[in-house]
């Protein structure tokens, strides 16, 4: 539906959007998540046309955008900021698209009520903007978006100024009407949280480059970068050398030990990360065959079913480990820390990462 | 003093007080209007010798008068449109393009409002010479619209410190061309402070004497003109023009402080 080629951005030095390559596929909700300033935004931008790109090219449905201005793309955006005109009322607001498109009065009408109705804010068409609470604002730029029918619809962290009940209720909405229209929904947010429940798929943006493109659970569970493992979710990360391999099965030697993983294509003494989520952390009181880490028991909150506990490792490196609520760890006491080998997510570390992981080396 | 007593006497002195505010700032133009009606023949006029609406008539005889009003008018008019032209896509441009030395030009439009005016009407004045432009009405339009516009400018620019770029963006989004977008949301939206920096123009324009003075040739306008008979005695009939002048302003405050424009508005959509 929407390609993304090779796109670059620069302000001036400022590299903002990096050799980004990005496939929306037709009817699906894909969610760029990242930090802010990631270059996220500023992807978005260049495919509803505010922003040209400094080279690349983006495609709609096959035919490339770059010289068409924003009024003659068939894509609409939902702007975090609302961006309702606030001399027109609701009805005339959400009509205008249809109006520059020269549709007959009495359709605008029809489909202008109906769409209301549909963003749940019948009765509503003679309000001013100034007369709206923050989400009835959203759902009115919401409709003035939607009403077009656009190949896509870009949405620019469209929750972001909402409180949290109302985005959790906003977040459900948006994705009843996604598949209710079958519409390509393009989203752009910093919430992890909202990526994961709504989104097909994410693709995750870090410093203007992309990091990983997957299903949400493949990025929650099969991170390929270390950038992902730490930004979706809390994850135990430990960088060290690979020292043995046998089978599918990974031995690393860490700043405080030595550890197990389990993967393929790796070679030893190659640097790489493990990342182990805390969920996926399991102590014992004696040691493990193949785990050398021990650490002491610092902190436990019991937050209802789920017992969270901090193991601080020798070395002063924090353990996180979540289980569901049962026997309590002995505070103060020593644990051996491990998980089964195939819990843990071996990551090739890139070029830049490469050198923390030799002084984390050298220090051990 | 009981509590009670305290505060009424705390409340007369503050009425007595906010007359006095008020009795200084209209005392003077409440001695204008009555010099009106007054019926002296002697100079300087001030001496009150009953009741007369002969001034009101022989205003409407004194040609000369009359022109220079008709005068500054004209120029008043004509300088607002021009400056609040300018002076709107000044500001709105400044706003949208970053360039080499904005700030520099930013800073430049504060000159023509801090020095003083005499040094604005004598540049003006030298300028017109070297240029030969004829002194007259052209040349006191260009010199009011040269220094209403930073006017214009600052008042609109206000407005623009809380506007939000990406109505516009939406306004695009929607299948709306620049032009259209501009003329369909920026306009409107910018509208109130468009509007102000009209009125201030207009009012700086309509009262200036000093820039004037310098680059009137022989063209008086209403304030020169004034300033003139001022040698003899504020006659009478100048009153009675600065009456109606006064009357008219009033209404026009009256007009837009109280919701009968917006009723009016409401009345005439009702009909169409």
């Amino acid at each position: 539906m929407v390609q993304i080629r090779n796109v670059n951005k620069s302000y001036g030095s400022n590299h903002v959007v990096k050799n980004l390559s990005l496939d929306v596929y037709e009817g699906e909700f894909l969610t760029i998540l990242g930090s802010s300033g990631c270059g996220k935004t500023t992807t978005l931008r260049m495919v509803a046309g505010f922003e040209q790109p400094t080279s690349g090219e983006i495609l709609v449905q096959g035919e490339n955008i770059a010289n068409k201005e924003p009024y003659e793309r068939d894509v609409n955006t939902v702007f975090q900021s609302y961006a309702l005109f606030p001399h027109m009322t609701v009805f005339d607001s959400v009509a205008y698209g249809l109006k520059m498109k020269k549709v007959p009065k009495k359709e605008i009408h029809t489909r202008v009520l109906e769409m209301l109705e549909l963003v749940q804010l019948g009765g509503f068409e003679k309000r001013m903007p100034a007369q709206l609470s923050g989400g009835q604002k959203q759902r009115v730029a919401i409709a003035r978006a939607l009403i077009n029918h656009p190949k896509v619809l870009l949405l620019d962290e469209p929750l972001g100024a909402l409180d949290l009940k109302l985005r959790k209720q906003m977040q459900l909405e948006l994705k009843r009407l996604q598949q209710k229209l079958n519409i390509t929904f393009l989203y752009v947010t910093h919430d992890q949280e909202e990526a994961l429940s709504m989104s097909d798929r994410i693709a995750v943006m870090h410093d203007g480059a992309l990091e990983q493109v997957g299903k949400p659970k493949e990025i929650y569970e099969a991170p390929q970068s270390k950038f992902v493992a730490t930004f979706i979710g809390e994850t135990n990360l430990f960088e060290g050398v690979v020292r043995g391999l046998r089978d599918h099965l990974v031995s690393i030697a860490v700043e405080s030990g030595t550890i197990l993983g389990s993967g393929e294509g790796f070679a030893e003494n190659e640097m790489i990360a493990v990342s182990v989520r805390p969920e996926r952390m399991q102590y014992s009181l004696t040691p493990v065959e193949g785990f050398t880490i021990e650490g002491i028991v610092k902190e436990q909150v019991y937050v209802g079913s789920v017992l969270k506990s901090i193991i601080v490792l020798q070395n002063g490196y924090e353990v996180k480990l979540e289980r569901l609520a049962g026997e309590m760890l002995p505070i103060n006491g020593t644990v051996y820390p491990y998980w089964e080998p195939k819990d843990a997510r071996l990551i090739h570390p890139r070029d830049q990462e490469f050198f923390s992981a030799v002084e984390n080396v050298k220090m051990a | 003093m009981c509590r009670q007593t305290k505060e009424k006497c705390a409340h007369n002195a503050g009425a007595v007080y906010c007359g006095l505010i008020y009795a200084f700032l209209f005392l003077p133009i409440v001695v204008i209007v009555i010099n009106s009606f007054n019926a002296t023949n002697t100079k300087p006029y001030l001496t009150w010798k009953g009741f007369t609406l002969d001034w009101y008539g022989k205003l409407f005889q004194n040609s000369a008068l009359l022109d220079s009003f008709q005068n500054t008018i004209f120029i008043a008019v004509t300088s607002t449109l021009l400056s609040t032209f300018i002076g709107t896509l000044a500001a709105v441009g400044m706003y949208k393009y970053k360039f080499r030395g904005k700030n520099i030009i930013d800073g430049l439009l504060y000159i023509p409002v801090v020095i003083p005016e005499i040094v604005l009407g004598i540049s003006l004045l030298t300028l017109f010479t070297n240029t030969n432009i004829p002194r007259g009405l052209l040349s006191l339009v260009l010199a009011h619209t040269t220094f209403c516009i930073p006017f214009v400018i600052f008042n609109i620019r206000a407005r623009l410190d809380g506007y939000d770029k990406s109505i516009e963006e939406a306004f695009m989004d929607l299948g709306a061309n620049r032009l259209t977008t501009f003329l369909r949301i920026t306009l409107p939206v910018l509208a109130p402070g468009i509007g102000g920096g009209a009125l201030l123009a207009f009012t700086l324009s309509i009262d200036d004497v000093i820039v004037s003075y310098f680059t009137n040739g022989l063209t008086m306008t209403f304030p020169l003109k004034v300033m003139e008979s001022i040698k003899s005695g504020v006659s009478p009939d100048v009153n009675a023009l600065s009456t109606l002048i006064l009357l008219a302003t009033m209404v026009i405050v009256i007009l837009t402080q109280s919701n009968l424009l917006k009723n009016l508005r409401k009345v005439l959509k009702r009909q169409s």
